[in-house]
């Protein structure tokens, strides 16, 4: 059995590598709770009193359409990978196509493509759409990045339901449609919560193609905190409110399914 | 059958107003069985493999975006110049070193912080909770808070904490640039690994270990033998899933370095952005994308053998 003076031992130990991980994090926000000499002071302020300062600032200056964008971009491709993949998650998984093996190889085949694979050709026909600095563009790329993840997740889910239960609609006289809403909608929520999520995270965190597809309009929080790099001087409690806040809807949801987490990473292969 | 069609594909494999019969019967089921993958596919065909296509015509051409009627065939000129250039070269030994040291150190470190937290420890759930949050934070605010507010010599946390050893006002960032990069991704990556090798010594049955130490093996024996080996695959995932990823490390060499000092931090997808974005060499930058997707195919394929296996293994429970 395992004695008491070990378990304490090995707590103390698993908590300082913890709070080391976590540290930047903590730090981030009390940062943002200072004021800006406080947060540029050196030796470094310890004790001071937090104040929300410098989240007003941020939120009431030129950060919120930043963050909106970033929602229409993660909200609007989370629905559409919803829309397309939880019918071919469908094919794939209760009455499966030939070769279904092949068609999931492809799919995940795109997902780790790189960007360099497609980037050129389609910023030209962005660029040729006016679709450059349009939000919509976004949309459909992040699309295309989470989708693959989004069948293979939805798959791992319907292969769960016991496929009696179609057979019994089937019987039933039950149509195709019927059979989708009545039946499986209800039994994956938990699956669709996790697809959502997943994508979510991706999309909302997502840079390579914000800063090269957007300028002004349609930036999204990730390209706010860029005009941090340099010229700013000293604006480090603002940068820390500004990173907490964009970091914010990602780092709360990824706490409140932490269960779906692991799976959603692994595409369904680890539960 | 019929009911379930009828709303959707009224006519098919139908010939006219005879009888169906079992061949066409059996067509158009496929045909039905099919048709719901069908948006997925063509979107995914459409958005990625039509491109891709693209790609390797345009690579094909002599062609920058800055100078009009500069579009002409240049056969494989950009390929030629791609393998005398010193600058694809450091790309792609920096992509190498990068995505190595990174998998590698978060291996090891997700690996023991997994197995402190699945042992006997106070508080797990809430160490698992905090430890997860550098995985979820922005990668472009991480990035920025490791630069500026850990890292920076004048007012960063670390080298006034470093001080009194003689080691304030190091400038970290500049000195040890792809040291800082891989610190801050090693940072971003140990969550991951931590999480998926849980996951592993959590599907491990207690009883064995505890049999194998009633036979006499000490705990190191019973780690190497035992959960080792379980964990295995899911250390294995973890890798060449986490790897494909961090290959594709943008964001956080664009804060902490913008790849440089020179090209000591430029790894491929940042050349790529430079060639692409700052020189708008689309010839040359599409070159480069093929050259990635064959590197990237290599690496994909072990990663999905892996995840099959896995797959296959969970079928068999």
């Amino acid at each position: 059995m395992v004695s008491t003076r070990s378990k304490v031992l090995w707590s103390v130990v698993g908590w300082l590598v913890v709070i080391v991980f976590f540290f930047p994090v903590l730090w981030m926000w009390l940062e943002g709770l200072k004021t800006e000499p406080q947060a540029a002071s050196s030796p470094p302020t310890i004790f001071f009193v937090p104040t929300l300062a410098e989240f007003q600032e941020v939120l009431s200056g030129d950060f919120p359409p930043f963050f909106i964008n970033s929602a229409i971009a993660s909200i609007g491709s989370t629905l559409l990978v919803l829309i397309l993949g939880l019918p071919a998650a469908y094919a794939l998984a209760i009455r499966p196509v030939k070769r279904t093996r092949d068609v999931l190889f492809f799919f995940i085949s795109t997902r780790f493509l790189p960007f360099a694979a497609s980037l050129v050709p389609l910023y030209l026909l962005a660029r040729d759409l006016k679709l450059l600095d349009n939000i919509f563009a976004l949309v459909l790329i992040y699309t295309t990045i989470n989708l693959p993840l989004g069948v293979w997740l939805l798959r791992s889910f319907l292969l769960e339901i016991p496929n009696d239960l179609f057979e019994a609609a089937r019987v039933d006289g039950a149509g195709f449609r019927h059979e989708i809403l009545r039946i499986v909608v209800p039994l994956i929520a938990p699956g669709l919560a996790a697809t959502s999520l997943i994508c979510l995270i991706f999309s909302w965190n997502e840079f390579f193609y914000a800063v090269n597809f957007t300028s002004s309009v349609a930036a999204t929080a990730p390209i706010f905190l860029v005009g941090f790099i340099s010229g700013r001087g000293l604006f480090y409690a603002k940068l820390a409110a500004a990173a907490t806040l964009a970091s914010l809807p990602v780092l709360l949801a990824g706490w409140i399914a932490q269960k779906q987490l692991i799976r959603g990473l692994t595409m369904g292969a680890v539960k | 059958m019929n009911s379930t069609g009828r709303s959707i594909l009224p006519v098919v494999g139908n010939g006219g107003a005879r009888e169906p019969t079992a061949a066409s019967v059996a067509r158009r089921d496929a045909w039905l069985r099919r048709l719901p993958l069908l948006p997925a596919f063509l979107y995914v065909v459409l958005v990625t493999q039509v491109p891709f296509v693209l790609t390797i015509y345009y690579s094909l051409f002599s062609w920058n975006l800055l100078k009009p009627g500069s579009f002409k065939f240049s056969g494989l000129d950009n390929y030629t110049r791609l393998v005398t250039d010193e600058s694809l070269r450091t790309a792609l030994v920096n992509t190498v070193v990068l995505t190595v040291s990174v998998i590698a150190i978060s291996v090891v470190l997700g690996l023991a912080v997994a197995s402190l937290l699945n042992s006997e420890v106070f508080g797990k759930g809430l160490m698992r909770t905090l430890m997860i949050a550098p995985f979820l934070i922005m990668p472009t605010a991480g990035a920025l808070i490791w630069k500026d507010t850990l890292l920076n010599p004048l007012f960063g946390l670390l080298p006034n904490l470093l001080t009194p050893f003689g080691l304030g006002r190091v400038d970290w960032v500049n000195r040890f640039p792809m040291a800082m990069v891989v610190v801050v991704e090693v940072w971003r990556w140990t969550p991951f690994m931590m999480l998926i090798i849980l996951a592993g010594l959590q599907s491990q049955n207690p009883e064995i270990l505890e049999a194998a130490r009633v036979d006499g093996a000490n705990a190191l024996q019973a780690f190497r033998r035992i959960t080792l080996p379980l964990v295995r695959p899911f250390i294995e995932l973890g890798a060449l899933l986490g790897s494909l990823f961090v290959v594709q490390t943008f964001d956080s060499i664009y804060m902490l370095t913008y790849g440089g000092p020179g090209e000591d931090t430029t790894n491929l997808p940042f050349l790529l952005y430079i060639v692409a974005f700052q020189g708008f060499s689309i010839g040359q930058a599409s070159a480069i994308g093929v050259v990635a997707v064959i590197i990237t195919t290599v690496v994909a394929t072990f990663a999905l053998r892996t995840l099959f296996s896995i797959f296959q293994v969970e079928a068999r429970r």
